[in-house]
């Protein structure tokens, strides 16, 4: 066969730079999950270079310059580009600077909680059994215990602060990796090939990492998302609730929590913590679902060909157009 | 029907071409299939794996879906082109009432969550539009016409109760139940055991006979074709090698992928020592090859069918065609014999 093959072909290059550059070439491609990824890049790198960007200290109050609105509204000033809180303080400043909490709170306790609940899931539909029922009994426990009470009781012993917060929210938000990650197992081990890869001998860990874990990948990304998300909000409740970030230091949520009160007087004090937690939220979305697909060799293959048949629709018509004119 | 449309043949194909885009290239999965099928005629597509049988039943049920698409050619029913946008929207009120498909998983092609009768009456409800007192009714004379013992009985059961030709047979029943004018199946005794298989065969048989159905049969299997079918066309690399009467095709192959495939064929008559095969593999359909698709493979081929284009389809024997330079030499040295009589045993 390779002799009718043109030695043209390029098939793509072996060399680890040419295939990182392939890849990229394909998010390229790929506009929704390309922009996706563009805005995580620059919340992160806003987040991590804070201090050079931000305009404010996010902590200076300024009791002459409480409430102004952002620049565009009737009496806002380029001082402020998206105005002051209740007590003067920078709302841009306090975006960038909160960035970096929601972000490590929200990664962090998606990360540990996922962890934790897949490891327990994995075993727990893998071994089955006695373990099983001792594992998801666990599971019911912690899911029928108030997880605030918890969480206050946790933080009233060890004193509230951004470590403890992000471990007490991966205390109470793991079980449902665990349930997800338990379903799949069970049907993904009944598959002829899990089957097929216990028959030739691979030992346990080779079935579970190399031909169980990789079905997990498109539903845990997913729900991952979902929980990014709740996360981000809970640590706003927690905060409010003042067992989360201690002020001055500051977060999306809790801008948003205590702006509350004024959404009145002062929409933008809500809206611009708001607005940053949906667009962190969908961008992770819109890139996630380009790596669910990258990850699937089939729906790899297909995004490729609806690609390929937008270009060609899009060229018929342009040849439609010209023919008219002509 | 209108009587300027009854005399077309029923399913016509006409330089069918089915691309596939992947990210190697553009995969040509058909390339210029022409193809007819009269009433009540029955018609088997034979070929190895990967020759563009499924492609061509998938094209004709508006089953090709990304990353496929038709990029060339025609399906017409009745004389009426089913692939243009036009014809879409007629396509999809006849799919699945006028031309019914039977899977090849019967396994897998049932929900399990719901009756069989249950399941048979939908698709009486969804296309005729019955109620569900005449459906139910109707469900246990479909059951009964495909040959399931105690139909009453038997519609009150989930998948998981029956066995595999039983299920084959509730796919058929359900695939007969809008009394369609074809029936495709694509390779419908692969998932069965032969004595099962023989008994499915005989089914579609005897319906294609008191139904009048026409039937386009996908298979692999040379014994099924003989059993079964009037007329044959033989696909190699996304394009028809050869049709014909099956007597003919089976008796006198005249392509030698054709008669490589019959010579290739156990047979339980003869001892052989071994099995033989055709060497080599089919061309890689990403980067055809020009001229003939075979040649590589064919004991026969001389430049002719490497300079020249793709062999034309000439006459061969009488209602039949062969795309080949050499039609009708013997390619193989072991001489061809076959009496479609004995190919029915394997």
């Amino acid at each position: 066969m390779a002799a009718i093959d043109p030695p043209a072909t390029p098939i793509a290059a072996p060399r680890p730079h040419g295939r990182l550059r392939a890849l990229f070439d394909e998010l390229w491609k790929d506009k929704p999950g390309f922009i996706g990824f563009s805005i995580i890049v620059l919340i992160v790198l806003a987040a991590f270079f804070a201090p050079l960007i931000a305009p404010y200290d996010p902590a200076t109050q300024s009791v002459v310059a409480r409430l102004k609105p952002p620049v565009w509204a009737a009496k806002g000033s380029w001082e402020h580009l998206l105005g002051t809180d209740q007590l003067g303080r920078d709302i841009l400043s306090r975006l960038i600077f909160g960035a970096r909490t929601s972000l490590i709170v929200g990664f962090s306790v998606v990360a540990l909680a996922g962890a934790f609940g897949v490891t327990i899931g994995l075993l727990a539909g893998f071994r089955g059994g006695r373990t099983d029922t001792i594992l998801m009994r666990l599971v019911d426990i912690q899911v029928a215990f108030p997880g605030l009470l918890m969480i206050l009781l946790i933080v009233a012993v060890i004193g509230p602060s951004l470590g403890t917060m992000v471990v007490v929210l991966a205390l109470t938000n793991w079980m449902i990796y665990a349930r997800v990650v338990r379903g799949i197992v069970l049907s993904v081990r009944q598959t002829p090939y899990v089957e097929a890869a216990e028959m030739i001998g691979c030992p346990q860990s080779r079935v579970i990492f190399r031909h169980i874990l990789p079905n997990l990948m498109s539903p845990l990304l997913t729900l991952g998302i979902l929980e990014f998300t709740n996360i981000v909000l809970a640590e706003a409740a927690l905060s409010f609730l003042g067992l989360g970030v201690q002020p001055p230091a500051t977060s999306w949520g809790l801008d948003v929590s205590t702006g509350k009160d004024y959404i009145f007087v002062a929409w933008w004090l809500v809206t611009f913590p708001g607005l940053c937690i949906s667009i962190t939220v969908l961008s992770i979305n819109l890139f996630a679902n380009w790596l669910r697909v990258t990850t699937d060799p089939q729906e790899r293959e297909k995004r490729f060909a609806r690609a390929r048949a937008a270009v060609r629709r899009r060229e018929e018509r342009r040849a439609g157009i010209r023919r008219e004119a002509a | 029907m209108n009587a300027a449309t009854t005399d077309k043949p029923l399913l016509e194909i006409e330089r069918l071409e089915v691309e596939f885009d992947t990210r190697r290239g553009v995969v040509r999965g058909l390339r210029g299939v022409d193809l007819v099928v009269g009433r009540g005629e029955t018609l088997a597509i034979v070929g190895e794996s990967g020759s563009g049988k499924s492609v061509t039943a998938q094209a004709v049920m508006g089953l090709i879906d990304v990353p496929g698409r038709i990029s060339g050619g025609d399906i017409r029913w009745k004389g009426r082109s089913m692939v243009s946008r036009a014809g879409a929207r007629m396509a999809r009120d006849i799919r699945g009432k006028e031309i019914a498909l039977v899977f090849q998983d019967p396994m897998t092609s049932l929900n399990p969550l719901i009756t069989v009768g249950a399941q048979i009456s939908e698709v009486l409800r969804r296309h005729l539009n019955m109620t569900r007192a005449d459906a139910d009714l109707r469900v246990l004379e479909l059951l009964e016409a495909v040959g399931i013992p105690a139909p009453p009985r038997r519609a009150r059961q989930y998948p998981h109760e029956l066995s595999g030709g039983m299920r084959q047979r509730v796919m058929i029943a359900m695939a007969i139940a809008c009394e369609p004018e074809l029936l495709i199946a694509d390779e419908p005794t692969t998932a069965l055991d032969v004595t099962i298989q023989a008994q499915v065969l005989e089914l579609l048989a005897g319906l294609q006979e008191s139904l009048g159905l026409s039937v386009l049969l996908i298979t692999h299997d040379l014994g099924v074709v003989a059993g079964l079918c009037s007329r044959v066309a033989v696909m190699y690399a996304g394009q028809i090698v050869e049709t014909g009467p099956a007597e003919d095709v089976f008796g006198r192959p005249a392509h030698p992928y054709t008669q490589g495939l019959i010579r290739s064929t156990p047979r339980l008559d003869d001892r052989m020592e071994r099995l033989v095969a055709i060497e080599g593999a089919p061309p890689n359909l990403l980067s055809p090859p020009g001229g003939c698709a075979f040649r590589e493979r064919c004991p026969i081929a001389d430049t002719v069918c490497e300079v020249q284009p793709k062999p034309a389809q000439v006459e061969a024997r009488t209602d039949g065609t062969v795309a080949c330079w050499h039609a009708s030499a013997n390619a193989w040295d072991m001489p061809v014999r076959a009496e479609t009589g004995m190919l029915r045993a394997v």
